[in-house]
C-alpha cells in the first residue's frame, strides 16, 4: 500500500486514510477507451458547471433577500452595488443556460452512442434523475428575482399540479402556502433552490460510482480489450481541459457581451400579481416540454404527456434492446435519431410562439414523433437485424455543436434599429449624450417618473464632480423620518439618495395620471423588448391617428407602442428644452440623448463589464491554445503508436 | 500500467523538454485563471457601494440638557452624544495623562468641550457600554461601564479600567446650524 507514493507524507496519510489511492485508482488511473471523441467532454464539463453554479449561487445568496417586497430590489442591489455583483449574477444566470446546453448534449451523446444499454442502465436512469432535479432547481431559481416572468412562470408551473384529479387543488395550495404565489412560496423556493443542488452533488457521486463500475462507453459501442485502454490522466484530463477552455470562452462571451441573451425583458419588471404579461414563455430549456404540454387540448393529458416525455427516457434501455450500441452501425436508428433531434428543435420553436395555427399543428406533429421515436425502438432493432446484418459501414456523423441561435423574442412591434454609441463589444456611452439625456430626464421625465435604483452618486460616471452632484441632489426633496417627534419630514436630497418618484405611491400616481402609472425608469431599457431601439421609436413615434382608428379619451396614438394607444402624452417637443454647447434640441436628438441616459441607468456596469470581458476573453483564448498544445503533446504518443 | 506508459512515452517523445515546458506554462496559466476567479467572489463580501455611501446624518442637539445624552445610530452602530456639565469637563481635563491606559487629552477628543461624540462600542469585544440612562451603572469614573467584561470609561470616553485597550472611537462630525445640529459622517 504505502509504496504507492514516493512522497513520505503522502504515503503516511494514505496508509491511514486511503483517500489518495482511491482517487488515483478511480480517477487518475481509470482505464478509458482510446477513441473517446469530444462528445465525451460534456460529463466533466457538467460537473464543473455544477460547481460554478453552487459557488456563484452561494455568494449571491449572501446578498439576496427572499421576501416579496425586497427580492427584486435586492437583485438590483447585487447588480449595482455589490462588488462584482453583476458578474456573479450574470455568471449564475447564463450558467444555468450553459448547464442545460451541456446536459442536453450529454444526454444526446448517450442516446446516439447507446450509452444506456446493458450494463449501464442504472447509470442512465440516475442521469435522468439528475436531470429532473436540475429542472426543479432551475425553475425555482428563476422565481427568485421576482420579476414578472418569475411570478407568472411560478404561477403557471405550480398550477400544473391542479390537473391531478381530486387532490390537485389542495396540492397547489400546499405548494403555495397560500391562495396564490406569494411570500411563503418565494421563501420555500429559495430554501429548496439552495438545497437541491447539494442533493444533485450526492446523486452525481452515485452516477460516477455507476460509471466507474463498467467504465465509459465509446463511439464504437464495443468494449475495447483492457490492454487497449489508456489511463484517464493525463490523456483525458488534458482533452477535457482543452474542451473546458473552449467552453469557458463561449460562456464568457455571453456573460460579458450578451448577458441577457437568454433572458426575458419582462423579468426586469417587478412581479405584479394583477397583470399577466401578454406573452409568457418559460426559459428556453423548458420550451420543448412546454410545447408538448400545450399540444394536448386536455389539461390532465397535457401534464401527463409532458412528464411522460422525460420519464420515457428511463425505460429506454428496455425499449431499445438491440445489442449493438453505437449509431455508427445502425443506419435506421441514426436517421430516426436525427429526426428526433429535429423534432425537439421544432418543439422548442413552437414553445416560443403562441399555440395557434402552424405552431399548434407543428407542435402536435413533433410531439407525436417525439414519442413515436421511443416507442418504435423495439421494432427498429429487429428491422436492422434483418436488413443490415453486417453493420460494418462506418457511421458518418456530424453533430452541430453550435446551438442554433434562436431569437427568444417572439413577434413584438416592428422597431427600427438605431445606431448607438453603447452597442458592440467596445461600445461606451457617449458622455455628451449622457449629460444631455440627464438634462432631458431632469426637465421632462422626472415630472412623472422616478428612478428608484439610480442614485445621484452614480452620476459621477456622467462626468459630474462631487460638488455638482451634491448640488444636483439638494435640488430634490426626499421624504425621511420619523424624527424625534415621530413625524415624517422632507429634507434636501443627498448623493446617496435615488431619484424619487414625484408621487407618494402608486395610487397617487394613477390618480394624477388618468389611471395610468408612470413606471420607474431605472430599468426601462432592459425591461422592454427591443430595448433602446424600442424606446427611441416610442419617443419619436407620436403621430396623428389613422382615420379608421378611434382613440379613447386621455390616450394618444403611438406607432410603436403595443396596441398604439398610450396614456403618456408626447413628452418631447422640438426645441422643448435648451441644450448648452450649441447642440440643437431636435426631437430626434432629445430622444437619442434620453435613451442613452436610460440605457446607462439600466446598466451602469456596462462599460466595466465590457472592459473586463475583453481581458477575460484574451486570457481564455490564450489558455485554450495552451491546453490544446499540451493535449497534442500528450496524445502524440498514442497517435504515434497507432500508426505503427 | 501508468508507469509503463510513462516509460514508453518518454522513449518515443522527440522533445520531452518542450512538453514539460508547455505543461508547466498551461498549469501556471490555469492556476492564475482560477485565482482571478476567486477575487470577485471574495470582494463581493466587502461592503457594497450603497453601504459605503451611507453618508451623513444630522442630529438636532438643541433640546439636550446639560448632563444628559442621547444615543443615535450611525452606520449600524450606536453613537453617544453627551452634553457635559462644567464639573464633568473640569474633571476630565484635569486628569494627568500618565494615569491613562490610552493617553489622550480631552481637548483632542471634544471639538467643543460641552459636547462629547463617541462611538458607543467597547474597544474590547464590541459590546455597548452602559451609562446613557440615569439609572445605569456608569462605573467609578462617571462615564460608561461595559457590562460584558467590566471595562470603565470616563466622560471623555477614555478607557480607565481594562480589559479594553483603547479609548472609545470618535466618529467624524461637525457642528452645523450655529451649533444646534451635529452632522455625523
Amino acid at each position: 500500500m504505502a509504496d504507492k507514493f514516493k512522497n513520505k507524507v503522502l504515503a503516511w496519510v494514505d496508509h491511514r486514510l486511503p483517500i489518495l489511492s482511491f482517487l488515483k485508482e478511480h480517477l487518475a488511473d481509470k482505464p478509458e477507451p482510446k477513441n473517446l471523441n469530444y462528445m465525451w467532454n460534456f460529463g466533466s464539463l457538467a460537473g464543473i458547471m455544477l460547481v460554478i453554479m453552487i459557488v456563484t449561487g452561494l455568494f449571491l445568496a449572501m446578498h439576496y433577500t427572499p421576501h416579496v417586497s425586497h427580492a427584486f430590489s435586492s437583485v438590483e442591489m447585487i447588480m449595482r452595488n455589490v462588488n462584482y455583483g453583476w458578474l456573479l449574477r450574470y455568471a449564475h444566470m447564463n450558467g444555468a443556460s450553459m448547464f442545460f446546453i451541456i446536459i442536453y448534449l450529454h444526454i444526446c451523446r448517450g442516446i446516439y452512442y447507446g450509452s444506456y444499454k446493458e450494463p449501464r442502465e442504472l447509470l442512465w436512469i440516475i442521469g435522468v434523475v439528475i436531470f429532473l432535479m436540475m429542472m426543479a432547481t432551475a425553475f425555482m431559481g428563476y422565481v427568485l428575482p421576482w420579476g414578472q416572468m418569475s411570478f407568472w412562470g411560478a404561477t403557471v408551473i405550480t398550477n400544473l399540479f391542479s390537473a391531478i384529479p381530486f387532490v390537485g387543488e389542495s396540492i397547489v395550495t400546499w405548494l403555495w402556502g397560500g391562495f396564490s404565489v406569494d411570500n411563503p412560496t418565494l421563501n420555500r423556493f429559495f430554501v429548496l433552490h439552495y438545497l437541491v443542488p447539494f442533493l444533485i452533488v450526492g446523486v452525481v457521486l452515485i452516477h460516477l460510482i455507476a460509471l466507474s463500475t463498467h467504465g465509459s462507453n465509446n463511439p464504437e459501442g464495443k468494449e475495447p480489450p483492457k490492454a487497449e485502454k489508456i489511463p484517464f490522466h493525463p490523456y483525458y484530463t488534458v482533452k477535457d481541459l482543452f474542451g473546458l477552455g473552449v467552453f469557458f470562452t463561449i460562456y464568457a462571451t455571453f456573460i460579458f457581451f450578451a448577458p441577457n441573451f437568454f433572458g426575458e425583458p419582462d423579468n426586469y419588471i417587478p412581479a405584479n400579481p394583477l397583470v399577466t404579461p401578454p406573452h409568457i414563455v418559460p426559459e428556453w430549456y423548458f420550451l420543448p416540454f412546454y410545447a408538448i404540454l400545450r399540444s394536448v387540448p386536455d389539461k390532465l393529458g397535457g401534464v401527463i404527456l409532458m412528464i411522460g416525455a422525460i420519464l420515457i427516457w428511463t425505460v429506454l434501455p428496455w425499449l431499445d434492446t438491440l445489442k449493438v450500441r453505437s449509431s455508427r452501425y445502425r443506419p435506421i436508428f441514426r436517421v430516426l435519431y436525427f429526426t428526433w433531434i429535429a423534432s425537439c428543435f421544432i418543439l422548442g420553436w413552437c414553445g416560443m410562439n403562441a399555440p395557434e395555427g402552424i405552431y399548434l399543428w407543428a407542435g402536435r406533429a413533433a410531439t407525436l414523433y417525439y414519442f413515436a421515436f421511443f416507442l418504435s425502438l423495439p421494432l427498429v432493432g429487429k428491422l436492422e437485424m434483418k436488413l443490415f446484418p453486417e453493420t460494418l459501414k462506418k457511421g458518418m456523423f456530424v453533430l452541430l455543436l453550435c446551438f442554433s441561435s434562436v431569437s427568444l423574442h417572439g413577434h413584438g412591434q416592428e422597431v427600427k434599429v438605431q445606431k448607438w454609441s453603447f452597442n458592440g463589444p467596445f461600445g461606451t456611452f457617449d458622455r455628451g449624450s449622457l449629460q444631455r439625456g440627464f438634462q432631458v430626464y431632469k426637465e421632462v421625465c422626472s415630472a412623472c417618473h422616478g428612478m428608484g435604483y439610480l442614485t445621484f452618486k452614480d452620476l459621477e460616471d456622467l462626468g459630474f464632480n462631487k460638488a455638482q452632484i451634491k448640488a444636483l441632489a439638494s435640488q430634490v426633496e426626499i421624504k425621511d423620518g420619523p424624527n424625534d417627534e415621530g413625524k415624517m419630514f422632507t429634507r434636501p436630497g443627498r448623493p446617496s439618495d435615488s431619484f424619487p418618484s414625484p408621487f407618494e405611491n402608486e395610487k397617487a400616481a394613477r390618480f394624477a395620471n388618468n389611471g395610468a402609472y408612470p413606471p420607474d425608469l431605472s430599468l426601462m431599457v432592459k425591461a422592454r423588448k427591443g430595448g433602446a431601439d424600442y424606446l427611441y421609436g416610442l419617443l419619436t413615434g407620436y403621430k396623428n391617428p389613422p382615420k379608421d382608428v378611434t382613440i379613447a379619451s386621455g390616450m394618444y396614438y403611438n406607432e410603436v407602442y403595443p396596441g398604439h394607444q398610450i396614456a403618456m402624452p408626447a413628452p418631447l417637443k422640438e426645441d422643448g428644452i435648451k441644450y448648452d454647447g450649441g447642440v440643437k434640441a431636435t426631437l430626434e436628438q432629445q430622444a437619442r440623448d434620453i435613451v442613452t441616459f436610460l440605457a446607462f441607468a439600466s446598466e451602469p456596469e456596462m462599460e466595466e463589464r465590457k472592459r473586463l470581458g475583453i481581458k477575460v476573453l484574451i486570457f481564455l483564448i490564450f489558455l485554450t491554445a495552451l491546453f490544446w498544445g499540451v493535449k497534442q503533446a500528450v496524445w502524440a504518443n498514442i497517435k504515434h503508436k497507432d500508426k505503427e | 500500467m501508468n508507469d509503463n506508459h510513462k516509460k514508453n512515452e518518454d522513449e518515443k517523445l522527440e522533445n520531452p523538454g518542450r512538453r514539460e515546458f508547455l505543461t508547466a506554462t498551461a498549469a501556471a496559466a490555469g492556476l492564475l485563471g482560477v485565482g482571478a476567479c476567486v477575487w470577485p467572489l471574495i470582494n463581493s463580501m466587502n461592503p457594497s457601494k450603497d453601504v459605503l455611501s451611507l453618508g451623513t446624518m444630522d442630529v438636532d442637539i438643541s433640546k439636550i440638557e446639560k448632563g444628559h445624552g442621547i444615543t443615535v445610530m450611525w452606520r449600524g452602530k450606536p453613537v453617544f452624544i453627551k452634553h457635559r456639565t462644567d464639573e464633568e469637563i473640569k474633571s476630565v481635563q484635569s486628569v494627568a495623562l500618565s494615569e491613562l491606559i490610552d493617553p489622550a487629552e480631552d481637548k483632542s477628543r471634544a471639538k467643543n468641550p460641552s459636547w462629547l461624540v463617541v462611538i458607543g462600542v467597547c474597544t474590547h469585544l464590541g459590546c455597548v457600554p452602559n451609562g446613557q440612562k440615569a439609572s445605569d451603572n456608569k462605573g467609578s469614573f462617571g462615564g460608561w461601564f461595559c457590562p460584558c467584561h467590566g471595562s470603565e470609561y470616563d466622560v471623555s470616553g477614555r478607557v480607565r479600567k481594562g480589559p479594553a485597550p483603547k479609548n472609545l472611537e470618535i466618529p467624524p462630525y461637525t457642528f452645523v446650524n450655529d451649533g444646534k445640529t451635529i452632522r455625523i459622517g
